[in-house]
């Protein structure tokens, strides 16, 4: 599908650059012209399709559907499923947070979405696509609903309801019944403006980040040597997973600038089960998040929370890297 | 009665981008108005919303979970 892109890389840099195809510097600089252009073409048809699956299924209507319907816990799915599709933004993470339980959805659910949101993204799908092909990124995408689902039945089983901030705990106290929401009445040719500025404007938002990772990568792909990893990460050794996400969940990084260093780890010997893992720490748990929960959640309440996803994420780790 | 104004949003990028559109419409449409920056949780989860940013204009909201474009705030405001 990319051939043409591999043409177009080696003839801008061995023939045009002049810099030779065995030297370091060329492999690298071919890598990351390759790798830059082609993610961001992906990334903004993904985003694109996804602005797309939005202008359709806007969350107030995805709410009202996991308030209105009986789905006999199959709402845990439904809720973390959506979480996926929906584009994310930290700074949305918490109006829809009270937003959910205002709405009546019960908190386990809140939480399965909560969880999946930043876990599997447009922009980590499509970096994914790219870096690592469809199947690694099926079981990245499938495990991270999964992760969401289970992660928020647990939650919602613990009752964990006390613990909420005593602001959010009065909202909850008289909950919206009804809710209506107006739907924008558009033909597809009149949101198509919309969808695609939109799909710009993330793409433009994450270019700096492709650019600084891919670079990264790059300079690793050309210089680091090959099963540098493995002597440290690679042999399977228990600590490996944990340390990885231990590591990670404290982080904030974009999916964008993470991706392509994580392939780097992985074409150099780490297990891809641990590499997943470890973007799963970085991009769907934060400090930056924590802060931004403190608003409506109690210490407590973050801690548990934290700690139950950060347990199913280093549990999925060492399953991806018995399976693949 | 002058045009009240609000633009709800935790202080995330597309927030403030938001508010200085609506600035920038405002000046080039010449027109006074109550602009304000709403960026407390409680205050803006009376308005039910769940994304941000969200514009408001007269209490009533407008555009909610992405950018409002100049143009667009100047055709709402005329």
């Amino acid at each position: 599908m990319f051939d043409w892109l591999q043409h177009f890389s080696d003839w801008l840099i061995y023939s045009v650059f002049q810099i030779g195809a065995s030297t370091r510097l060329g492999i690298a600089l071919n890598f990351f012209v390759y790798d830059v252009v082609k993610i961001l073409i992906l990334l903004f048809v993904i985003v694109f399709l996804m602005g797309i699956i939005n202008a359709y299924l806007p969350i107030e209507k995805l709410r009202d559907y996991l308030h209105r319907k009986k789905l006999y816990g199959l709402e845990y799915l439904f809720a973390s499923t959506f979480g996926a599709i929906t584009p994310f933004c930290s700074c949305s993470s918490v109006p829809l947070f009270i937003g959910f339980v205002q709405g009546g959805i019960p908190l386990g659910v809140t939480f399965a979405f909560l969880i999946t949101s930043p876990l599997v993204n447009e922009v980590a799908i499509a970096l994914f696509i790219g870096m690592f092909g469809l199947k690694a990124t099926l079981i990245y995408a499938v495990s991270g609903i999964l992760l969401g689902t289970i992660g928020g039945w647990l939650l919602g089983k613990l009752k964990l309801d006390h613990l909420l901030s005593d602001w959010v705990k009065k909202i909850l106290a008289n909950k919206l019944q009804q809710f209506e929401y107006e739907e924008e009445k558009l033909t597809f040719r009149q949101r198509l403006p919309e969808i695609t500025r939109g799909a710009w404007d993330i793409v433009k938002g994450v270019v700096i980040y492709v650019v600084i990772g891919i670079g990264i990568g790059a300079a690793m792909h050309g210089y680091v040597p090959e099963n540098f990893f493995n002597q440290y990460l690679g042999g399977g050794q228990w600590w490996t997973v944990p340390l990885a996400v231990l590591v990670a969940v404290p982080m904030y990084a974009n999916a964008a600038g993470i991706v392509p260093v994580i392939q780097v780890f992985v074409a150099k010997g780490v297990p891809l089960g641990t590499a997943i893992a470890f973007m799963m720490a970085t991009v769907g748990l934060s400090i930056p998040e924590a802060t931004l929960l403190k608003k409506v959640m109690t210490m407590k309440l973050i801690a548990i929370y934290f700690g139950v996803v950060t347990f199913f994420i280093i549990l999925s780790g060492y399953i991806f890297n018995l399976i693949l | 009665m002058s045009t009240i104004i609000k633009v709800l949003g935790p202080g995330c990028p597309k927030c403030k981008t938001t508010f200085h559109n609506v600035e920038e419409a405002l000046k080039q449409l010449g027109i006074e108005a109550t602009l304000e920056k709403v960026e407390d949780i409680e205050e803006m989860m009376k308005y039910n919303v769940l994304t941000t940013p969200v514009l408001i204009i007269n209490d009533a909201i407008k555009i909610k979970g992405r950018i409002a474009q100049v143009e667009e705030i100047k055709a709402l405001l005329k």
